[in-house]
């Protein structure tokens, strides 16, 4: 396989220097791959493809009766970060998550960031996902957040810059691992040379985080993973996380509240359940509290919660954290509670609902990117720069609407790496989400899941509008 | 184990068994229908017909087909998903109760099954037919066989694996009644025909349908003789497709599962299979011909599914929850 094609374009390339020379980083890999035929190349590219398949390693696509059934996409170039990089985003994100568990703590309990007037109290307290339900509400070792997809892009300066975070039920890091059994596979000479830090250590960290919030001390924890059902698109994560974690997978039919106790429904009758990880929104969680036509959640799972008696990672109500606009405020957040500078950048951000940021926004929504306040998987988005006349228009009728939900940012023009495409190698932009466990310490598997947007120039890396995969290598030194 | 969990291996494994049994009679009676190429169209729904009748979907058959034929037959119990217990219609139900379930099974177990799902799913009879249907049997016969030696070989002996034993032997106890009361079904050929080449021929089908050819030959040499076979699929104490062979199988199991020694019972379904498991112990051919094969056929079949429904009691059934009633009281405790 041969790079000599290869364009980085006006981008910053994750591979190759403005030059054309490769990043030392990158170097080994790039022997490796040169002394690959492109017959060799397609047969490993179907192998992988192949054996997702057979394994169901599958999402369901919602669009027929029975759901249809595909594998994520999966590009055999890897994605490289060196280690002192890697460090820096270490640093940064847990600063950030730590900053944000405090914040949720403090705005379901005194509200102290509120009163002090660092926050406008509306957002907040408007925010669709703020529960006033749990106002007061201890949870076990005062952890909100236990899970947290942070999403990071790269500028054009191959700056690092926080997207958004993802606080209630990131999903993804299956595929970290299965990418990383399928690359493994495929090139099985590659690793051992290549100074790769592994990641198969997440459900041990995963379950060690969820023993730790047990909050019956005097019991040893039975811990479940909460599941909507096998029709649900991550269902295949689910499993793959309670299979290795070695718990049971549960559905809200399989539990029940008695005494502000949870139950399940075993064979030997009812045996008690004290943490669970779950995979349900707020919404559908507890029909008695939230959508009394939920049916997939537990009636009396918050009064458990409440009581002491039952545990969930993550926390009710942290929805509030990765409402958009909330976004906006997490440098203020990591000032107030730790006095620090934040070590991550964010996206230049303006908010509709302050009037200094309303008339810009309007007057110049063919140049910004448009998000709405609580919408995910790409939906609910105006890319200005690249709309027709009437999204724009719509788009100005909506913010006019309600501009308390939503945000503008400067479109960022994001790196690229070098994806296999058709029959050679071209740039296409990823994205990266970590994923943060935050239990006894806080614990980040090396690398990540990397998104690419396959389809040429497309910025959007979502699974559900045509995005891939890649492995992501953390490196043991710089080269 | 959940309960859900119980329920939903219980029924992989008998789905699967479900599809192997109606694989081999499928098979086995397009491969004699070769042997009488004269037949006219008569004479081969006389050969369907009680096949159909024998599955006990032919009410539904006949609403959807005129007349049973080989293509009919073989399409409504292969490829109609009309047709919940058409081979394709079990295998795609027992994937998904593996899906269910698949932190409770091997990953090879899951593999071989979904391998086997993704094959079915790109077939189609039009092609089966075109490239021989031997083929296409014998693969799902093949794949069921991998995935019963995969539970054999990779499932630790808990509560799961007796529930899927129990599941496997269920069906097979019941398949194995219907494979009989199809030779009942059959209009009798004329007097001159008993023991004659036709009447053979469909004894020696009726034995290969249930995978007990040679191991009747073993026993009984050439004499293919109908009391003798009848005798070998219900009584056999050592075959393990007879129905006693298979109660005491289920019997065992739900001992292992409740942990009550076999001789006594700890709930309504032990005390049954023990009652029908004491049954076949004791019966005789003979009182059971003077009584009616397929009356007495009749009656294991019944027996077979108390013993479900009451196993389903004791460790899957779930007290309905009133939704409606579970959330208001929650409402309540919270004011």
């Amino acid at each position: 396989m041969t790079f000599e094609d290869y364009e980085t374009g006006d981008f910053f390339d994750e591979m190759f220097e403005p030059s054309g020379e490769a990043r030392p980083h990158y170097r080994k890999l790039l022997e490796r791959y040169s002394r690959l035929d492109k017959e060799d190349f397609d047969r490993k590219r179907q192998a992988v493809d192949l054996s997702f398949m057979r394994a169901g390693i599958t999402f369901t696509v919602y669009n027929d009766d029975r759901g249809t059934e595909r594998i994520m996409p999966f590009d055999l170039m890897p994605r490289i970060i060196p280690k002192s990089e890697w460090e820096f985003l270490e640093r940064g994100l847990k600063q950030r998550i730590i900053a944000l568990n405090l914040f949720l703590k403090d705005i379901y309990h005194e509200q102290k960031i509120l009163k002090d007037g660092v926050i406008p109290p509306s957002y907040v307290l408007g925010a669709k996902n703020f529960r006033r339900e749990i106002m007061g509400i201890d949870l076990p070792r005062d952890i909100y957040i236990h899970v947290c997809g942070t999403d990071l892009i790269r500028d054009d300066k191959g700056n690092y810059l926080v997207l958004e975070d993802n606080a209630r039920c990131p999903s993804g890091v299956s595929y970290v691992l299965e990418n990383r059994n399928a690359l493994r596979r495929a090139f099985p000479n590659l690793f051992p040379r290549a100074g790769v830090r592994p990641v198969e250590h997440y459900a041990e960290e995963l379950l060690k985080m969820l023993q730790y919030i047990n909050p019956n001390p005097n019991r040893a924890p039975v811990v479940g993973v909460l599941t909507p059902g096998s029709y649900n698109s991550a269902y295949f994560e689910h499993c793959f996380l309670a299979r290795q974690m070695g718990v049971e997978i549960v559905e809200g039919r399989d539990l029940v509240v008695r005494d502000f106790k949870v139950y399940m429904r075993t064979t030997k009758g009812l045996q008690q359940i004290d943490v669970v990880y779950r995979r349900i929104d707020d919404d559908f969680i507890d029909p008695s509290v939230f959508r009394e036509d939920s049916t997939l959640g537990v009636p009396g799972l918050v009064s458990a919660i409440r009581a002491g008696n039952f545990a969930m990672a993550n926390g009710l109500g942290t929805g509030v954290a990765d409402d958009k606009v909330m976004y906006y405020f997490v440098p203020r957040m990591i000032k107030y509670y730790l006095g620090e500078d934040p070590i991550l950048q964010s996206v230049e951000t303006y908010l509709a609902s302050e009037e200094k940021d309303y008339g810009f926004i309007i007057n110049n929504l063919d140049k910004l990117v448009v998000k709405s306040a609580n919408e995910a998987g790409g939906y609910g988005m105006l890319m200005g720069p690249w709309a027709s006349k009437e999204e724009i228009e719509k788009f100005r009728d909506l913010i006019k609407a309600d501009p308390r939900n939503f945000i503008a940012q400067s479109p960022i023009s994001l790196s690229r790496h070098p994806t296999y495409a058709d029959s050679a190698f071209e740039g296409r932009h990823i994205d990266l989400r970590p994923y943060i466990l935050y239990g006894e310490d806080i614990t980040i598997i090396p690398g990540g899941l990397t998104r690419v947007a396959l389809t040429k120039g497309s910025l959007v890396v979502n699974s559900s509008q045509g995005g891939g995969t890649k492995d992501t290598w953390v490196l043991n030194s710089d080269e | 184990m959940l309960s859900r969990v119980a329920d939903n291996l219980y029924w992989m494994a008998r789905y699967i068994e479900r599809a192997e049994n109606l694989t081999r009679l499928l098979e086995v009676n397009l491969q004699l229908l070769l042997d009488f190429e004269h037949l006219n169209d008569e004479q081969v729904t006389e050969h369907w017909d009680p096949i159909i009748r024998a599955s006990g979907d032919e009410e539904l058959f006949y609403e959807l087909y005129e007349k049973a034929d080989s293509q009919t037959v073989t399409d409504f119990l292969t490829f109609n998903t009309q047709n919940s217990n058409s081979v394709l219609s079990c295998i795609f139900s027992a994937r998904e109760n593996a899906r269910m379930v698949r932190d409770q099974i091997s990953s090879e177990m899951f593999e071989s099954l979904n391998n086997l799902y993704l094959f079915l799913k790109s077939a189609n009879s039009k092609t089966v037919w075109q490239h021989g249907a031997w083929d296409f049997y014998y693969r799902i016969k093949e794949h069921s066989h991998l995935f019963q030696g995969l539970v054999m070989a990779t499932i630790t002996r808990d509560e799961g694996f007796e529930f899927m034993q129990f599941g496997t032997f269920m069906e097979r106890a019941d398949k194995t009644t219907r494979i009989l009361d199809i030779k009942y079904h059959m209009l009798l050929p004329r007097v001159s025909d008993v023991g004659g080449a036709v009447d053979v021929a469909q004894w020696i089908a009726l034995l290969k349908s249930a995978s007990a050819f040679e191991a009747y030959h073993r026993i009984y040499v050439a004499d293919v003789n109908p009391m003798k076979i009848a005798e070998f699929l219900m009584f056999s104490p050592d075959f393990p497709r007879s129905i006693r062979y298979c109660v005491k199988e289920m019997n065992a199991a739900l001992h292992r599962i409740s942990g009550c020694p076999s001789e006594k019972y700890s709930n309504e379904a032990e005390r049954l299979s023990g009652l029908l498991l004491s049954e076949l112990n004791y019966g005789s051919v003979e009182a059971t011909f003077n009584e009616g094969l397929h009356e007495y056929l009749d009656h294991i079949q019944s027996r077979l599914n108390e013993i479900g429904a009451s196993t389903f009691k004791a460790y899957m059934f779930q007290a309905p929850v009133d939704l409606a009633e579970e959330i208001q009281q929650h409402q309540q405790m919270q004011q």
